[in-house]
């Protein structure tokens, strides 16, 4: 299994020592350690490797890098499938698994490729100017197309690996470990600032092609690996530039390793870095030729063709035609020559290849044709043959057309600055038209750039950029510019007038210049437009290769100047993220935090189920012996009704309120006055919003004189006691209240029922239990189960009921001494309370209320204070809040006692006539009352208890049942047992 | 205007589809219309549509600062649905998703309405009962709508996790069959290309800079291509409202927020159905390309600037990865935001202002999307008729004096 | 992500802090002296500017303190930060 037939004896950054074994589309492969997946199957002389989005046309490997629109593929399997890993990024280890995506059944004979042969009925945006017919036609077109959509699977199953965020802060984050990056961050580090070093490879040092500047980047990068203050991040691609210099990175801790990888470490790493100062020196990536064919499997980027020679010691070729209108390519040329590929011809579309590597070239015996183009590529499954034309100087193609064979075509259409992360941080981008680029201007944030982003063409400019912008000192960004000199057009011209040949411009969502001419021509003439109808720069890539060229072709199209299309603004991230990253460990148990009571561990052993109110989790009711839920529930409510219950109400918010203007603080919070509530004595209180509607409710204690324990409702809590303190913070300083938030740090157990007060009794000997000297709505301080407690006598459940206090280490001894056997007290979940206050015709705050409601509504005008004024008071004096129409709590029963009406269930004034009907209000709460036996509800309807007749309609999903209205109290209306 | 279909798209194949007419006209603005509309967003071209084609009205101009569609109708996660609680609302949006059905044809351009199904999830008991409240509501409201239970939720979504050990498990769900998605663009470009068929001038790369009053009526506009007359005016700039309310002395009750969207790349089909949260608050479909379209929340703080925090997507990729395990190895390609105008009560301000002849459509929040028809066939009456269609009537400017708010919220937070 | 500098903890994330809208809004001595188009101002009518806006923001999972905060809309960068009932410092709030 030796075989790589295109690998080069000797040379390159890979290990020939440590062969790997791997998989291609099925076929079993060898590459080396430092292999990319890509670099591995050129050596292999694989060179087809998937197919395109639209058209399904064979592709091959465009770059050496991130910017890869073609060479996508589908690694793993089963739950560890990643959908569309770009072979150019992806590490070879032993065992890898790789196929191609879009294609079927394979990337050799793919039937979609049909839509190639339909290719002319199909330009771009086709699909808004057809599949109309007939009528909601395109639902069925619809299911077809989406049959093509997509590009790889999703896995299989729940990601099996494990991800997490690291929070990083620096002075000096340097984006680019290359030339300039690592001039960067020595600068900075040796002056002392905190720096992290983050490149998305998996060493440092950039992509320079020449191994002497190298090994000089080497000791650079040996120095800083020995300093305390620099943090160098591998395989770490900063992909997000937001708001006051915080970036994201993602780094790939373990994908290199395969099966391989430790347990312990994650699958990757988010890092969220804060950082003083950033320096991007993130390079350029090179552009491709527009020519006609110039997407078939063998044609690459005179970059990356050198990368593979050099790096990766694999030849892509072994007969090449290098086109160019730059400089740059004639490097790869003579890498190329040198390494023994066979250069058929050096292509350069300016008139005078000007300067020492043309002149270079042909020192070393190549032929340059100059003022020439390559018009056109032959070959199925890999490029054969180049179409070589003399270009004239006004564009156009002149004499005979040569035909070169080759299996190789590295071309370079010039460089575009890697302005990605500039752009997301709000800076501006100012075309060079002596640069043919689009360079960063300005600085939004704290933010240099270095090198190559610049339009720095030499090692030398990009070191001394990169050593001033770590220094923080001045330096001269135009340093090491070369212009291109020529006017190269942007897109070779066709052969013929009838445009044969595609000239792909986005490769992977086949998007050609003919399309983009189209779009101008229909006036999608914005460079946004153009985008989103042709769908250039939409795929995976991001249009790092194909963006600029596609709009120069839009701005000649329209013969305006590139800078009056515009260009359009990069969107994080730079480079795709996994999601599993970004969720790091806020997922499964961590997703959300969960609070439990200190009593939850009792509920748990009883076999509780638990409702989820907020974080919390409430037992909901307890079944006994195969109990269904109504069973248990009944069971509850007729326990607190005849004997006792306990229920665990630790989950209530609970607010200490105390200074000298504590009650100031209620009585303009609360709708009722504070002014005469005795130590000792509670009060129920309701609060509104500034609006008028009803924002919470609860029973407040004066523990002394200017000292009060308020309570909220549970999904209330947090939210109420951030709405006191913005009143007293930001409207009322000069109130002298301290708020403390008690919720956790006390448990209250209630405990109901006509046998209450004897069981307490038997608990406690330091409180006077008589009701004449422990009333109703007041509380006293004692002794429970030998534990400090306060009690207080409030009732929810319309039962003398007792709500006992204590501190929360304290909750479960409380809890287990009151459901001692000899007590015979029935522990009760929240869905017994809520029919327990229902029978009472007592509001529940999220559920009678839904931020509509006034207290008018809920005929609560007796807690509305007319001597003071209090939060949302005005809003209720609007006409609007009295009229007559509004919806009002009322009780409701049903003809039919048997009936249970389904909460949110709608009322009509008239049995239904047909939609829409008139709604003229609905169920809130709803019950089986076990204590009455039949049904209760109350409701929201209009006119209240003042509807006549006061007959109403509830139409369910098969039938439609009668109800009356009522008043809301439908048990012990008069409080006689509460009092008692 | 030529007709599309595949006809004229075969016989302009056979010209290399090089005869192809403009879509829309790029005509100077004139010095003077009846009616000019300030927004050339999906909102105001569908209003100028309508102007033109119900209210046979053809001396209108659509202004927009920059590129048409370029706000937030080319900025949302597309969703179209009109399960909404209250009554004025249902109204509004079924007849804008009515108007939808129907809008590839009416417009001769196909928009890709997809009727796939939206699904509202519940995650807990308070969820349920909110549930059960709505879509018997919507239902009366002669509104499609039902509930799912978690059997039938993984039957319209086979990768959800109904799982019961999920820290908020799916307990059940509402379905809209005749919710879905369509493809944002086209339908500003199909109103555009429409409205200009009717004679609507659309001016692009024109900012107003100024509202002429005189005697409290509106008498044109101050552009930057100059003064531009006008009887009557329709704002219509969804995040930008309180700029141009206040170059005509109004205060709005509105804030800008950004609201951001992402894209998954492009996978073979897993998700037929729009699922949506708002216990968990997430919101995903996936798009005919293949890639999933997932909404965040809201970012808590005024905002110009399409930018957004990133904690807010880290959030809600916890809630999706919760939702749906498959998802955690794919990769998020593109992330974005736009600017949301929003108001106290999560619904729209349609009709009229203090200022005679200066109409106002804003406020959709994070919703417009699935308004755009509808928002722009109420906003044409009003404006053709100086007075409300009774669909839109509610949702004037006048109800925060009188507090009779259409509060769509949604559920209140669970409180006992 | 923001990062904002609490008078009374120095420069936090974003996450840390709850941003409470339009500063300097005051309650209305007497609402009853307001007629409902004035008390609606108060309740629901917002300054909402492109460019430099003074708002409220609470440190809430921090020191828990509400101060005020002058920021650009459009950059988002912060101009200046300064405690509750300071005047602003670049000129009155009123």
């Amino acid at each position: 299994m030796t075989g790589q037939p295109y690998r080069l004896a000797e040379g390159g950054a890979i290990d020939r020592s440590r062969p790997v074994g791997f998989s291609f589309d099925g076929r079993r492969y060898t590459g080396f350690a430092g292999d990319t997946l890509a670099s591995a199957l050129l050596a292999n002389g694989v060179t087809l490797v998937g197919r395109s989005f639209k058209y399904h046309r064979p592709r091959g490997i465009l770059s050496a890098g991130t910017e890869e629109p073609n060479a996508l593929v589908q690694l793993g399997t089963g739950a560890r499938g990643i959908a569309n890993a770009k072979a150019t990024r992806v590490e070879l280890h032993e065992g890898l698994v790789a196929s191609s995506v879009n294609c079927w059944p394979g990337p050799r004979c793919d039937l979609g490729a049909l839509n190639d042969l339909a290719h002319r009925l199909i330009p771009a945006g086709f699909y808004y100017k057809t599949f109309m017919w007939p009528h909601r036609g395109w639902h069925f077109y619809e299911r077809l197309i989406r049959r093509m959509a997509g590009l790889g699977r999703a896995p299989e199953g729940a990601d099996p690996d494990r991800y997490e965020r690291m929070n990083a802060h620096c002075d000096v984050l340097v984006v680019g470990a290359g030339p300039a990056g690592l001039a960067a961050a020595r600068a900075a580090a040796r002056g002392g600032s905190r720096v992290i070093l983050a490149d998305e490879r998996g060493l440092p040092g950039g992509t320079l092609p020449d191994a002497a500047d190298t090994g000089r980047l080497g000791e650079t990068t040996a120095e800083l690996e020995d300093l305390d203050n620099v943090r160098i991040l591998v395989r770490t691609t900063v992909t997000g530039y937001f708001d006051h210099n915080f970036l994201i990175a993602l780094e790939r801790v373990t994908d290199h390793l395969g099966p391989h990888a430790p347990a312990h470490l994650p699958r990757q790493r988010l890092w969220r870095i804060r950082a003083g100062r950033v320096v991007l020196a993130t390079g350029a990536l090179e552009r491709p030729l527009v020519f006609a064919n110039n997407d078939r499997p063998g044609i690459m980027l005179a970059s990356a063709a050198r990368a593979y020679v050099n790096r990766f010691a694999v030849l892509p070729g072994r007969r090449a035609v290098v086109v160019t209108d730059n400089d740059s390519a004639y490097g790869a040329a003579l890498d190329l020559h040198r390494n023994g590929v066979e250069i058929a011809a050096v292509v350069d579309l300016r008139r005078n290849g000007e300067g020492g590597k043309p002149a270079e070239a042909r020192a070393a015996g190549l032929q340059i044709l100059a003022g020439h183009a390559v018009v056109d590529s032959r070959g199925r499954r890999r490029v054969r043959t180049a179409h070589v034309a003399r270009l004239d100087d006004d564009g156009s193609l002149t004499g005979p057309v040569r035909t070169l064979s080759c299996d190789l075509i590295a071309m370079s259409g010039g460089w575009n600055p890697a302005v990605h992360l500039f752009s997301q941080a709000g800076g501006r981008l100012r075309y060079d038209e002596a640069l043919r680029a689009f360079l960063p201007e300005g600085a939004p944030q704290a933010v240099r750039c270095a090198g190559a982003i610049n339009g720095a063409a030499d090692t030398a400019s990009c070191i001394a950029q990169g050593r001033a912008a770590g220094a923080g000192e001045p330096d001269d960004r135009a340093a090491g510019r070369v212009e291109a000199a020529s006017r190269a057009p942007w897109a070779v011209p066709a052969r013929n007038r009838a445009g044969e040949g595609r000239r792909f411009v986005d490769f992977q969502n086949d998007v050609t210049s003919a399309d983009i001419a189209l779009a101008a021509r229909e006036g999608y003439q914005s460079v946004e437009h153009l985008k989103r109808y042709t769908t250039l720069g939409m795929g995976t890539d991001q249009g790092k290769t194909g963006n600029v060229a596609g709009l120069a072709i839009l701005a000649q199209t329209l013969g305006l100047a590139i800078p009056e299309v515009g260009t359009t603004t990069f969107r994080p991230p730079y480079d795709p993220v996994t999601f599993g990253a970004i969720a790091g460990r806020d997922v499964g148990r961590l997703a959300d935090p969960v609070r439990r009571t200190p009593i939850h561990r009792w509920h748990e052993e009883a076999g509780a189920v638990f409702e989820d109110v907020g974080q919390w989790k409430r037992p909901f009711y307890y079944p006994q012996d195969g109990e269904t839920k109504h069973g248990a529930v009944a069971r509850e409510c007729l326990a607190v009704r005849n004997a006792a219950g306990v229920m665990d109400a630790s989950t209530l918010g609970k607010i200490l309120v105390c200074g000298p203007d504590a009650r100031a603080l209620l009585n303009r919070i609360y709708t009722n006055a504070w002014d005469r509530l005795e130590a000792g004595r509670c009060r129920y209180g309701l609060m509104l919003g500034e609006d008028g509607m009803v924002l919470d409710d609860g029973v407040t204690a004066c523990l002394a004189g200017n000292r009060f324990l308020t309570t909220t409702t549970t999904g209330n809590a947090s939210r109420v006691f951030a709405w006191l303190e913005e009143w007293l913070q930001t409207e009322w300083p000069d109130l002298d209240v301290y708020l403390t938030s008690l919720t956790e740090q006390l448990a209250t157990v209630a405990l109901a029922g006509p046998n209450a007060r004897e069981i307490l009794a038997a608990l406690t000997d330091d409180i006077d239990l008589e009701p004449d000297a422990f009333p109703f709505m007041a509380w006293r301080e004692g002794r429970v189960a030998g534990l400090p407690a306060r009690v207080f006598r409030v009732s929810y459940t319309g039962e003398l009921s007792y709500e006992i206090v204590v501190p929360a280490g304290d909750a479960m001894d409380l809890w287990t001494a009151l459901t001692g056997p000899e007590h015979a007290v029935t522990p009760f979940g929240t869905e017994a309370m809520h029919v327990l206050r229902a029978e009472k015709g007592y509001l529940m705050i999220g559920q009678e209320t839904d931020g509509t409601v006034t207290p008018l509504d809920l005929d609560m005008q007796w807690i509305l204070s007319r001597k003071k004024d209090f939060i949302g008071r005005r809003s209720l004096a609007r006409p609007a809040m009295r009229d007559p129409l509004r919806k009002r709590l009322v009780g409701l029963e049903t003809g039919d006692p048997a009936t249970v009406l389904p909460e949110g269930a709608q009322i009509l004034a008239e049995p239904p006539s047909g939609v829409p009907e008139a709604m003229i209000g609905h169920v809130t709460s709803s019950y089986w009352s076990p204590t009455l036996g039949r049904s209760i509800a109350l409701a929201l309807v209009q006119g209240g208890r003042d509807r006549e007749p006061p007959t109403v309609h509830v139409p369910l999903d098969d039938r439609t049942v009668r109800a009356s209205i009522r008043d809301p109290r439908f048990y012990d209306p008069d409080g006689v047992r509460m009092n008692g | 205007m030529t007709r599309y279909s595949i006809f004229s798209l075969a016989r302009n194949a056979m010209g290399y589809h090089r005869s192809w007419p403009r879509a829309w006209r790029s005509p100077q603005p004139r010095p003077s219309y009846d009616i000019v509309i300030v927004g050339g967003g999906g909102h105001g071209l569908a209003t100028a549509y309508y102007l033109a084609k119900e209210h046979g009205l053809s001396d209108i101009a659509v202004i927009e600062k920059g590129w048409l569609g370029g706000g937030n109708t080319g900025r949302n996660t597309t969703i179209i649905r009109s399960n909404y609680l209250w009554d004025e609302s249902a109204h509004l949006y079924e007849k804008s998703l009515k108007l939808y059905e129907g809008l590839s044809q009416e417009l001769n351009f196909n928009i890709m309405l997809s009727q796939r199904g939206v699904l509202n999830l519940a995650h807990n008991e308070h969820d349920l009962k909110e549930l059960s409240r709505r879509v018997r509501a919507i239902r009366l409201n002669g509104i499609d709508s039902e509930i799912l239970d978690p059997q039938g939720v993984k039957a319209e979504v086979p990768i959800a996790n109904i799982s019961p050990s999920l820290r908020y498990p799916i307990l059940g769900a509402s379905l809209q069959r005749r919710g879905g998605i369509a493809r944002h663009d086209a339908v500003a470009w199909g109103f555009a290309r429409a409205a200009d068929a009717r004679g609507v001038d659309i001016v692009q790369n024109c900012e107003v800079t100024g509202i002429d009053i005189a005697d409290g009526r509106v008498q044109g506009l101050e552009t930057t291509r100059g003064r531009i007359a006008a009887r009557k005016v329709g704002l219509v700039a969804a995040g930008h409202s309180s700029v141009l309310a206040a170059m005509a002395g109004l205060r709005l009750p509105i804030e800008s927020h950004t609201l951001q969207a992402m894209v998954s790349e492009p996978i073979k089909p897993v998700l037929n159905s729009v699922v949506m949260s708002n216990t968990v608050h997430v919101y995903v479909s996936q798009s005919d390309k293949g890639e999933l379209v997932i909404g965040a929340g809201m970012d808590g703080y005024n905002s110009y600037s399409q930018r957004g925090s990133f904690q807010i997507v880290e959030g809600q990729m916890g809630a999706l990865i919760e939702l749906f395990p498959i998802f955690s190895r794919l990769s998020l390609l593109r992330q974005w935001g736009g600017i949301v105008d929003v108001c106290p009560d999560a619904s729209p301000i349609v009709g009229k202002t203090p200022v005679d002849g200066l109409f106002i459509n804003c406020g959709w929040g994070t919703g417009g999307f699935k308004a755009t028809p509808g928002s722009g066939w109420v906003f044409a009456h009003t404006i053709a008729r100086d007075r409300p269609h009774a669909l839109n009537a509610p949702f004037a400017l006048e109800r925060f004096a009188s507090g009779v708010l259409i509060d769509e919220h949604g559920a209140a937070a669970v409180a006992h | 992500m923001l990062l904002i500098p609490c008078p009374w903890c120095g420069a936090r994330d974003e996450s840390e802090f709850t941003c409470g809208g339009e500063a300097h809004i005051r309650r209305p001595a007497d609402p009853d002296a307001l007629d409902d188009a004035h008390w609606a101002d108060y309740l629901f009518m917002r300054a909402n500017p492109k460019g430099s806006h003074r708002e409220r923001w609470c440190h809430s999972h921090g020191c828990g303190r509400w101060f005020n905060v002058e920021r650009d809309t459009v950059t988002h960068g912060i101009v200046s930060v300064y405690r509750m009932g300071e005047p602003p410092p670049g000129g009155d709030g009123s």
